[in-house]
């Protein structure tokens, strides 16, 4: 027992406290969720203390067989990597829990213990060591999902959540059939089956069989990240999903890919992920100018928010696909900048929502009068949405660009000219919201931030401009991480009489 | 011929007095009365079966006609669970109609006998009797409401198929006694394998019995009754055709499969690798686009079929059991989920009736949240959403492919899983995300008390999640009944 088991099952036993609270008693069961949600908050900093940031392999290691005839375990572990989203993830639910009754107004109760249940499929997913494991947790996290959109989503929430679950089962079920491939060729090298990642990794795949897990990974993972062209689910469910919803989706579920890629598709198949890192990155410079052009024509907010996040995985991609320490370093910050600037600027959109509704750019207009701590809190999200150096945003970005250029510098170019066209959208759109005449009388009569409304984007923003100007905590806990991960991905890539890999 | 100990028989036996207890009482019974009674009478009688498969003495019997092995003894146990949740389920769900035969259980029971025999048949005329007992006595649970129309047309429908697809079988078996001299399963491969066989019409023979199966197990292309008899029976026959009859003839076919086919697994390989994509596939794409739900699940367990036959594909493309047991825990698997999908079904309506549409089902999770659950959780499992049952049924059925070198079939099942989640995951959102009718406050408070069809529900949802989350012991099992066969030619 390390802690891991009761941080992964925690939420998943508030959920059951929360659904026992009377069903018309919405504080109370706001309150409940709130508190069970502070557990594993509470649990992942302590794991946080306890870990040792010199060791770059996994820590707090709980395993008991599972499934003895495949190898099967229930296998939890981590490293600097998975803790760091791990506690993303721990901080942004008590948030969305806090905002939630904000935006739901009936079957609170369902949505409440549908997003405690989803914390738990998402720490399972970053904490799982075994393959199984992985994929079940992995698989788990659509179905509350899918619930949190169709149920409390707007319009078109039907559409979105069928397509938003199709989408990724076309992409998660291709791995399953790839990393049971894994397991029998395990059983083929070794004589018996395993799917613990350790094991995995000590496997030397032929070529030819490393192509083809590859193939099934990306899929998988270039879908929930999403990189383009697998993106088109993002920003119908973005749209459709309910404020909690949109946050923990681009916050937590889309790192869910990047992660992905880091922890299976690279050193599961280092020879065919570094052969096609080229690609990768080609894909992820296409995303990152396609996702801001294609946010910069977007009347709705929402929407551009979505296409932003395009953009924005756009670089983390890049980031992982140079196989630097730098650039994969600045990839896993941008995930965490990511996670905080657009989860912070979902809830913006979902408060401004609640105000006028409305969600068109153009409906807006001289709010900072009425709002100006909204406008404030608002302006200091853009600013770290954009990569203004001293917030969290400019730190990731920079070590992206500094990991690509000694080793793509055409793409780090072209990424280059993503980050102007970012502040190019980001700057109007908020101007647009923010300041100009006031077109709509609706809008002369807008409230500012409520107390409650304070307490969720004020540790946002604290975190925003933390991470900004003191990076090195977060750096120093994944550093031996990434190294250790690279170091396995380029001595396999490089040994079998390859060259240079790429 | 020389009569082994009847004990060997003895999950049969009692079955066969249980029937004709049950039969009695309800003949006996006061108009009104025999409907309880004779369903009493059958669950005793059921528990005393499922006894008397860990009493009996293992063993061949009757010069080997008929064997009470582990295979036999895995597939009575969940035989005989079938026929009870069958029995349960429909003493709650067709008491309110009037119309229905009071033999009911007495021809459950029957159909079970028929079922005993055939798993523990290891001669093709014993099996054959045992698949006759079961069919004609399902062709006249499918007929049970005599005076509606689409019940009686499901049952003549599902006599005329079976019936032709009996005498084919039967002709396939002369066949193969023509050619062989025998009809021992045993005897037959012997003949083969040393060479006093005519090759061609044991060849003919053997595919014919197949064909027989193939109607059985409702594997393409000899699948196309399943959804008019399907949608036409009463909801609680339905459960028990998709869930025990299939598994019956599959334990059958596969005491065939590992005996006289095994000197044929190479030539029969591909024919297994084809029948499973198409069964899969064609029943996937026909479940998209139906509006009802029994239709619906009808196409469904066509599908399975298919997943079910990827187990001896695999088998037969290596020379391991993997395949096999592989089968045998997704069949436990299948049914269980089926159970669960059937019994929320009949839970879910208002009254013994007709009303079996999708749309019938919209906002049942605000009106009935448990049920709705319960039925979200027989969805899930049947995608192969993990951790529920159905996954690990898919996860070992995909391993074994891929330990035989399967790899296009894994392909196409995993095509076919995704096209799947499309029409199941659309029975959630129907009950989830539809406003759906309100139900009226008088049905609410006036809806029967439905204890044992409850029951079965809950049982079934339950094992359809402790079969997910703990599926090593029933794994342990499925390997271990097969321990007996030889693996591969």
């Amino acid at each position: 027992m390390t802690g891991l088991g009761v941080l992964v099952f925690s939420p998943a036993v508030g959920a059951l406290l929360v659904a026992a609270v009377p069903p018309l008693a919405r504080d109370a069961m706001r309150r409940t969720a709130v508190a069970v949600s502070l557990v594993p908050f509470a649990v992942a900093l302590a794991l946080w203390s306890r870990f040792d940031p010199g060791e770059g392999g996994f820590q707090m290691i709980e395993r008991v067989a599972w499934i003895p005839r495949f190898g099967v375990s229930y296998f939890l572990g981590i490293d600097g990597i998975s803790l760091l989203l791990i506690l993303l993830t721990t901080f942004l639910v008590p948030l969305v829990l806090v905002a939630a009754g904000d935006s739901v107004r009936s079957r609170l109760k369902g949505y409440l213990v549908a997003l405690l249940l989803l914390e738990t499929t998402m720490l399972g997913t970053l904490a799982a060591l075994d393959l199984v494991l992985f994929y079940v947790f992995w698989e788990l996290m659509l179905i509350p999902m899918f619930l949190i959109i169709g149920v409390w989503g707007g319009q078109r929430r039907v559409y979105a959540a069928v397509k938003f679950i199709l989408y990724t089962l076309a992409g998660s079920l291709p791995m399953l059939a790839a990393l049971i491939w894994l397991g029998v060729e395990h059983s083929e090298a070794v004589g018996t089956m395993s799917f613990a990642l350790p094991d995995l990794y000590a496997l030397r795949l032929a070529p030819g069989v490393q192509l083809w897990l590859f193939a099934a990974f990306f899929l998988a993972f270039a879908i929930k990240v999403p990189m383009w062209p697998f993106h088109t689910w993002l920003p119908d469910a973005h749209v459709e999903a309910p404020t909690g919803g949109s946050v923990i989706l681009a916050g937590v579920l889309l790192k869910m890919g990047t992660y992905g890629f880091l922890r299976l598709a690279w050193p599961l198949c280092p020879e065919a992920a570094t052969g096609m890192a080229g690609l990768v990155a080609l894909l992820a410079v296409i995303g990152i100018v396609y996702g801001a052009l294609v946010a910069m024509a977007q009347p709705d907010l929402k929407k551009l928010v979505a296409y932003s996040s395009v953009s924005h995985l756009g670089f983390v991609m890049l980031g992982l696909a140079s196989m630097e320490v730098v650039g994969v370093q600045g990839a896993v910050y941008q995930m965490l900048s990511h996670g905080l600037s657009t989860g912070a600027l979902f809830m913006i959109v979902g408060m401004l929502y609640e105000r006028c509704h409305t969600r068109r750019i153009e409906d807006f207009g001289g709010l900072w009068q009425q709002a100006p701590m909204l406008g404030s809190l608002f302006l200091v999200v853009t600013l770290a949405s954009i990569g203004l150096p001293g917030l969290n945003g400019f730190v990731g970005e920079f070590l992206i660009l500094v990991g690509t250029f000694k080793v793509l510098p055409v793409a780090a170019g072209v990424a280059l000219a993503g980050i102007v066209l970012g502040a190019a959208y980001m700057l109007r759109m908020y101007q647009r919201v923010m300041f100009g005449p006031v077109t709509r009388p609706e809008n002369a009569r807008v409230a500012d931030l409520t107390r409650r409304e304070l307490g969720v984007l004020v540790p946002v923003v604290l975190l925003i401009i933390i991470m900004g100007i003191y990076p090195r905590p977060f750096l120093r806990t994944m550093e031996a991480s990434v190294e250790r991960s690279l170091a396995g991905v380029k001595a396999a890539a490089v040994s079998p009489g390859q060259g240079q890999g790429r | 011929m020389n009569v082994g100990p009847l004990s060997t028989l003895a999950p049969t036996l009692v079955a066969t007095g249980a029937a004709v207890v049950a039969l009695m009482v309800q003949v006996f019974s006061a108009p009104g009365r025999g409907w309880g009674r004779s369903a009493t009478v059958a669950l005793l009688g059921l528990a005393a079966v499922a006894l008397s498969v860990g009493l009996q003495t293992r063993g061949a019997s009757f010069g080997g006609a008929i064997v009470a092995d582990q295979l036999a003894a895995y597939a009575s146990l969940l035989l005989a669970l079938l026929a009870a949740a069958s029995t349960a389920a429909a003493h709650d769900f067709l008491a309110a109609g009037t119309d229905t035969a009071e033999e009911y259980f007495a021809l459950v029971l029957f159909a079970l006998v028929g079922m005993l025999v055939m798993v523990s048949a290891t001669e093709l005329v014993v099996m054959f009797l045992g698949l006759e007992t079961m069919s004609i006595a399902v062709y006249v649970l499918a007929g049970v409401w005599r005076r509606d129309q689409g019940a009686s047309e499901a049952a003549v429908k599902y006599f005329l198929l079976g019936a032709f697809a009996s005498a084919v079988m039967v002709y396939g078996i002369a066949l193969v006694y023509g050619a062989t001299g025998s009809t021992d399963l045993a005897g037959v491969a012997d003949a083969y394998v040393t060479g006093t066989a005519t090759g061609p019409a044991l060849m003919l023979g053997l595919a014919l019995v197949l064909v027989g199966f193939g109607f059985k197990i409702a594997a393409v292309p000899f699948h196309l009754w399943t959804p008019d008899v399907y949608e036409g029976a009463p909801t609680s026959v339905t459960m028990f055709m998709a869930t025990a009859v299939k598994t019956a003839a599959f334990v059958a076919l596969l005491r065939v499969f590992l005996t006289v086919l095994v000197p044929f697994w190479s030539q029969l390989g591909p024919a297994l690798w084809l029948a499973a994509a198409l069964t899969m596939t064609a029943g996937n794409l026909a479940a998209l686009k139906q509006t009802g739900f029994k239709r619906m699940l009808a196409y469904s367990a066509i599908a399975h079929t298919g997943y079910l036959l990827m187990g001896l594909a695999a088998a037969a493309a290596t020379s391991s059991l993997a395949g096999a047991s592989a089968l045998l825990f997704y069949l436990v698997v299948y049914v269980t989920m089926n159970t669960a999908a059937f019994a929320v079904l009949m839970l879910g309506a208002a009254a013994a009736g007709r009303d079996d549409s999708l749309e019938g089902l919209a906002g049942l999770a605000a009106r009935r949240p448990a049920l709705a659950l319960a039925m979200t959780l027989a969805m899930l499992s049947l995608t192969g959403i993990p951790p529920l049952a159905g996954f690990m049924g898919k996860f070992y059925l995909f391993a074994a492919a891929l330990e035989a070198g399967l790899i296009g079939l894994v392909l196409v099942a995993v095509v076919n899983t995704l096209v799947s989640a499309a029409y199941y995951l659309g029975v959630v959102r129907v009950m989830y995300f539809g406003e759906g009718v309100s139900e009226p406050a008088a049905a609410a408070t006036n809806r029967p008390a439905r204890p044992l069809l409850a029951l079965t529900a809950a049982a079934a949802t339950v094992a359809t999640v402790a079969l997910g989350l703990l599926p090593a012991p029933l794994m342990r099992a499925a390997e271990a009944v097969l321990a007996t066969f030889v693996p591969g030619p």
